[in-house]
């Protein structure tokens, strides 16, 4: 549904957005993670035809934002950063004017808009002015304002800012439901939740793409991936150091694959070990690798590097 | 266009749900009132005319206009919502030709709500009330004229009082330029054709003519161009800080 072709923005002499290429099916849910600064929005704006790209193309639905605008807009439903709306407008208000400016009139308009305020779980703040409401309702009544012609496209710049846990998983839920029958992107400096409601992510850093997989794949990237912790009374760092590098982590030991596509075999090799040796284990897991751990290490400021 | 009429009934909507609309109705006809009957001599006058009323238009609407007209843009660029409309299913020149037409409808009903002038002048006496017409209509393209400048200068920042300021200056060159005492004082230093050339782009010069009762077609064509030109622009700007 969305594909972007080497996209470039330039700001001045800065290049905020350095050849970004991806597509986005039906079906997926595509986060894209970054630093501040590192060109999330402003690739967002980009899809969504706010900002012209300086060269590349990106199209949506098969059609070109910068040659066909309308087409694309209609298909998308757009939630910009800080969830700006019409702060004199009651919610009902708001998504009355959403509703017909997405061409529903009349009857339609009113299952639209109804259709959304549940939804999105705005019934007790229909008739409040939206600079009342406080952020998670807020942020709520803009996201409402995307869904309000049931798009294909939902391209949303950071959802979950400022909402309180329960919130975010609301939020995320919501995400993870729409995903299964719509293209959607969602920018984010959230590690948990590309986990909580991605099937891609995309890592991006001064305008260049530096990762993009699955959740799993961008795990396994992790130097901890496959690494197996062992915790157990006997166990002797020596004899564990043959099946690979071992660290000792305060009485416990993790030890390292050699060969990352072979990380079943060391678990196993482990508990053989532990059987052969009879040490008492109290405690034993397989490291899935952390998020956290390879987004750091990717986009680590130069000041670092 | 049904998308346009949307925006200009949420535009409309907007004055309303806040004290900006009633607060400048107030002190608009508070204003007109003071200048027609007190200030304009309107009584002294002794005629049955309502150009005491009309010759303080274009020196009123100078600081009422960019009031009404400087948060058009300024405010959407603020509060991020341009964004948002932006990436609605609307062409950029939609969204400013309907932003534009709010704020000119707004300040028709201003004018309309004047209509006591127009009674007591009737009553008092016995008007030419196409001449009225004439008039009313030249202070509406009067105040287009004005509030397209505005929402220039409201395009050009985020900031409303920058905004004011910048449009309260350009509409001040627009009527200068055709002022007496400035033309009076220009012809000491420059040819009479420079001089009429200048005062050409003057809006005090074409609103003249709707005072007397004349609808002259190039006074017509110059408010509509000024406006024209000024929303033009207002969509080179729009168009130039969303590409950066």
């Amino acid at each position: 549904m969305i594909r972007i072709e080497n996209l470039v923005k330039d700001f001045g002499a800065k290049r905020a957005v350095d050849g970004v290429s991806f597509a986005v099916e039906r079906g997926e849910v595509l986060g894209f993670l970054g630093p501040n600064g590192a060109g999330k929005s402003t690739t967002m704006r980009m899809i969504t035809g706010f900002m012209p790209p300086s060269s590349g193309r990106v199209t949506v639905g098969g059609h070109d934002v910068a040659e066909s605008p309308l087409e694309a807009k209609r298909l998308i439903g757009y939630l910009p950063e800080s969830a700006a709306s019409y702060s004199d407008m009651t919610v009902r208000g708001f998504l009355n004017f959403a509703a017909e400016m997405r061409g529903l009139r009349g009857a339609a308009r009113n299952t639209a808009v109804g259709r959304v305020v549940e939804l999105c779980f705005l019934q007790s703040v229909l008739r409040q002015s939206i600079d009342t409401l406080s952020r998670g309702y807020r942020q709520r009544t803009c996201l409402a304002q995307a869904l309000i012609h049931d798009p294909d496209v939902l391209v949303m710049d950071e959802p979950t800012e400022g909402l309180d846990p329960n919130q975010k998983h609301e939020i995320r839920n919501l995400i993870r439901e729409l995903g299964a029958r719509k293209a959607i992107v969602f920018s984010t400096h959230i590690l948990e939740e590309v986990d909580a409601a991605c099937t891609r992510a995309i890592i991006i850093d001064r305008g260049r793409i530096v990762a993009n997989g699955t959740p799993g794949e961008l795990r396994s990237l992790s130097a901890l991936a496959g690494a197996v912790t062992l915790s157990a009374r006997g166990a002797d760092e020596a004899k564990l150091s043959a099946l690979g590098r071992v660290e000792n982590l305060n009485g416990a030991f993790r030890i390292y694959p050699r060969d990352k596509s072979k990380v079943s075999d060391l678990a196993q090799a482990v508990v053989d070990l532990v059987a052969r040796e009879g040490w008492k284990v109290e405690g034993m897991y397989s490291e899935r690798g952390e998020l956290d751990e390879v987004f750091r290490r990717i986009t680590l400021p130069d000041t670092v590097k | 266009m049904r998308i346009v009429w949307t925006i200009v009934k949420r535009e409309l909507a907007a004055y309303f749900t806040s004290p900006v609309a009633y607060v400048f109705l107030v002190i608009f006809l508070l204003l007109t009132g003071f200048f027609t009957f007190t200030a304009g001599n309107f009584f002294e006058r002794g005629e049955a005319s309502l150009a005491a009323f009309f010759g303080w238009h274009p020196w009123l609407y100078l600081v009422l206009v960019p009031a009404v007209g400087m948060r058009v843009w300024a405010e959407e660029r603020r509060s991020g919502t341009i964004e948002l409309l932006l990436t609605l299913p609307v062409a950029t020149w939609q969204a400013i030709a309907a932003k534009f037409l709010a704020s000119w409808l707004f300040l028709a009903l201003a004018l309309a709500l004047t209509f006591p002038a127009i009674v007591t002048v009737n009553v008092l006496g016995d008007p030419d009330n196409g001449v009225i017409l004439a008039g009313y209509l030249g202070s509406w393209l009067l105040a287009g004229a004005y509030l397209a400048v505005s929402c220039m200068t409201s395009a050009m920042t985020r900031n409303q009082v920058v905004a004011f300021i910048l449009s309260v200056v350009v509409c001040l060159f627009l009527v200068l330029a055709g002022f007496n005492p400035v033309t009076d004082l220009m012809v000491r230093w420059a040819s009479p054709a420079v001089v009429d050339t200048i005062a050409a782009f003057s809006v005090v010069t074409h609103f003249d003519g709707f005072q007397r009762g004349v609808v002259d077609s190039r006074d017509l064509l110059f408010f509509l161009s000024v406006i024209g030109f000024a929303l033009f622009a207002t969509g080179v700007i729009i168009r130039g800080h969303r590409s950066g």
